[in-house]
């Protein structure tokens, strides 16, 4: 056992029949879907009758263009933003400060940050709310302002989620390459900083932070609760359109959805092509560029001006679910409520449920996803391997790959072992999603635990987990309990294997916020929401607290493990 | 044309008394030579020479090169070379495009800035080697290819932060020597921060100590 093959054995086994076999069977039941094989609903046999529903769905062209305008707008409007962004901040801004003030805008789900848009954005929202005065405005103004036929208010929320993530990738990427005396060469050449990053650093970047931007991308052309909530409604973008003839009372619409699936699945790897296109292509001018021997470039400054600005849109989005869950009466171009009620705050009849089970498959998810991600890390060292390419692209595959493409065939696989509809179920599907998260938050500081602990441990005669229980998991409880605050905050966010897998059955504060934004009273969803956002909240600062409690008597842990 | 520090002082970040005051004459085609045991703040001279100092350093006094007051110049617009102990070569670049990286943008022309970069490639040895990886060249290569890429930057005084102290002993006499021609064949002022004697002594130009307790 001490080179660890029978552990290898077993995580391959868990890997393989807990996220492999899922993924590649709900995809396999999706595609029989689409060329006419669904014996459940009486087709028999294989047709292109699928396909043919999904041409005469009116509106497809327009979903089609849409996603691909959203997706690959806000993507690549999200990697120049933040990519300048850092070259602005970097070097002036100590990066572990810069990364703690970026955490928060990460841990807020998608469909809370998308409902408190909604707020700042809508007609009757604060926004203008607080142009009425200067505009004359009693009434809210006619304007499609969420929810607008171009996409640009999903674009904005999409900016809001990705433009943090991609700086803290960014950020951590560059303390892995020599990026200060690089710039100092630089600049001892005669080059402007901004020129020093766009032809030295970045390139070297790139490769560091490919995956994410690719993760970004595949989210960003696929998204649902977010296109829900902001995104145009008629027609919706591709993967809301699917979901709504998913869940048609006419169930002859799964054909033409299971086809449109599979064309969201093709749409990512279209983005994946045009993204590795774009690298080639930003490779050959950039080598130009580069021998031309120009000294200046511009642009840091602006892109920082314009993260300023979406950051400050997303705190008042927060700000907005807060205030909202707390009004009573606010008539329209009223800054703030007239009069404020806990009422609905009260009414925990209404929200205890969805907030208890959110709870439960959080825990569930992350506790499992943990467990498994500890397993694999150990199995590695053990091993004393490095992890190999398809291990990697295993670990990102969930991410890469569309929901819907997969999860209407997985529900139909647990539908036949009668599990669709149980709580099981969901968490079982959530943490297909929940694990890569957890995996690359605990590889890094897994890696740089000390390995000589360990061997101090093996020459005092512990075995493997001796050494794993006694020495490694306790100094690595901070980033252990991290990984799995990132693993609750990610399990929160979930909506599309709840709504699938739960079959209706299973509601979460998350499937409740989405079903009830488009209702008529915001102070209900506000609620929702502010709950939404407030979990991952709570467990950010449990695994921070936690461990400086545990550790209040040992300094050298206290803080000093990078998480 | 020469490279002159008046009453220099750089005060670390929550320090209150300075590092170090400097004054120093270093006349085109010299090379002056730093000492002192580390931590006394070497680097840091040479950093505020040219305008490296990080967030939270405070300088003062004058830095004037060819009569310029460069003091309160981004580093970039100093025209002052930086040789490093290590090449420091750009690794996405090749060789060829490190030194194009380097040649100065007033070279024109596509055909001019590679015929620049041959040449300079053929002055270190290395004719040819435009298109190879710069981490498959040996330490010495490495050296003299910085040294062109420096070079090419057209700058007006350089600075040598230790710059053969990882090179073997042969190496280290050679490497020596084609630095100091190409300074006195540019005849530009250079700053050497060094702790070996004999470095000192090949440079032959002023030699200033530092000392632990400042000034």
């Amino acid at each position: 056992m001490s080179d660890g093959r029978g552990l290898r054995g077993l995580v391959l086994l868990i890997v393989g029949t807990g996220l492999l076999a899922p993924i590649l069977a709900g995809l396999a039941e999706t595609a029989s879907a689409a060329f006419g094989h669904l014996p459940a609903l009486g087709f028999d046999g294989w047709s292109l009758t699928a396909w043919h529903a999904l041409a005469a769905e009116p509106g497809l062209a327009t979903s089609l263009r849409l996603t691909l305008v959203t997706g690959l707008g806000a993507t690549a409007l999200s990697v120049v933003l933040a990519m300048g962004a850092v070259a602005a901040l970097a070097g002036r801004v100590p990066a572990a400060r810069g990364m703690r003030a970026l955490a928060p805008f990460l841990a807020v789900p998608h469909a809370a940050m998308a409902i408190g848009l909604a707020f700042l954005l809508a007609p009757s929202g604060w926004i203008a709310r607080g142009l009425a005065p200067l505009m004359g405005w009693a009434l809210p103004p006619d304007l499609a302002s969420v929810n607008d036929p171009w996409g640009l208010a999903l674009i904005l929320g999409l900016l809001v989620k990705e433009v943090p993530f991609l700086m803290l990738v960014t950020w951590s990427a560059l303390g892995q390459i020599d990026a200060g005396r690089q710039m100092a060469a630089g600049r001892a050449l005669g080059y402007a900083p901004a020129a020093i990053w766009a032809k030295v650093l970045l390139p070297q970047l790139w490769p560091l932070v490919r995956l994410p931007v690719a993760v970004a991308l595949a989210y960003a052309l696929s998204v649902v609760d977010m296109a829900i909530i902001l995104g145009p409604s008629n027609p919706p973008v591709l993967a809301v359109a699917l979901t709504r003839w998913f869940f048609d009372p006419d169930p002859a619409r799964i054909l033409p959805a299971a086809a449109g699936a599979l064309v969201q699945a093709a749409i990512v790897a279209l983005g994946l092509v045009l993204l590795w296109a774009a690298e080639l292509l930003a490779h050959g001018l950039g080598r130009r560029w580069v021998r031309a021997g120009g000294r200046r470039a511009f642009g840091p400054g602006l892109a920082a001006v314009l993260v300023g600005g979406l950051l400050t849109l997303a705190t008042l989005a927060l700000l907005a679910l807060a205030v909202w869950s707390l009004a009573w009466r606010w008539s329209f171009p009223q800054l703030l409520p007239e009069s404020w009620s806990l009422k609905f705050w009260l009414a925990s009849g209404r929200w205890g449920a969805a907030l208890g089970m959110t709870l439960w498959l959080a825990m569930a998810s992350a506790a499992l996803s943990v467990a498994l991600a500890i397993l694999w890390l150990e199995a590695e060292d053990r091993g004393q391997r490095t992890r190999a390419r398809w291990a990697e692209a295993l670990i990102y595959l969930p991410l890469i790959l569309p929901q819907i493409a997969f999860l209407y065939g997985l529900n139909v696989v647990a539908l036949r072992a009668g599990l669709s509809g149980h709580p099981g179920a969901v968490i079982w599907a959530q943490a297909i999603f929940v694990f890569p998260y957890v995996m690359i938050a605990l590889t890094a500081p897994w890696r740089a635990l000390d390995p000589r602990l360990s061997r101090a441990a093996a020459a005092l005669g512990a075995g493997p987990w001796r050494r794993l229980v006694r020495v490694k998991l306790p100094v690595l409880l901070r980033p252990i309990l991290t990984a799995a605050a990132i693993g609750v905050a990610v399990s929160v966010a979930q909506y599309l294997p709840t709504l699938f897998l739960g079959a209706g059955r299973v509601t979460t504060l998350t499937t409740e916020a989405v079903t009830l934004s488009s209702s008529s009273d915001r102070r209900v969803v506000a609620v929702y929401a502010s709950l939404q956002a407030l979990v991952p909240f709570v467990a950010y600062a449990l695994a921070a607290l936690l461990p400086a409690w545990v550790h209040r008597n040992r300094r050298d842990l206290a803080g000093a493990v990078p998480a | 044309m020469s490279l002159v520090l008046e009453k220099l002082m750089v005060t670390l970040p929550r320090a209150d008394r300075p590092l170090f005051e400097v004054s120093l004459r270093v006349e085109p085609g010299q090379v002056a030579s730093v000492m002192g045991p580390s931590g006394v703040g070497k680097s840091t001279l040479l950093d505020a020479v040219g305008g490296h100092l990080a967030p939270g350093f405070r300088c003062a006094g004058r830095v004037w090169l060819e009569g310029r007051d460069v003091t309160h110049l981004p580093a970039e617009a100093r025209r002052i070379g930086l040789m490093f102990q290590e090449a420091l070569l750009f690794p996405h670049l090749s060789v060829g495009d490190n030194l194009a990286f380097g040649l100065s943008p007033a070279v024109k022309g596509r055909a001019a800035r590679r015929a620049a970069v041959a040449t300079a490639l053929e002055r270190a040895g290395l004719a040819g080697m435009e298109g190879r990886d710069p981490a498959t060249l040996s330490g010495g290569q490495r050296a003299r290819a910085a040294l062109m890429r420096t070079l090419l930057a057209d700058p007006a005084a350089l600075l040598l932060d230790e710059p053969f102290s990882r090179l073997d002993t042969g190496l280290r006499a050679e490497m020596r020597a084609f630095t100091f021609a190409h300074i006195a064949e540019r005849g530009i002022p250079a700053l050497m921060v060094t702790h070996d004697p004999e470095d000192a002594t090949a440079a032959a130009g002023p030699v200033l100590r530092l000392s632990a307790t400042g000034t």
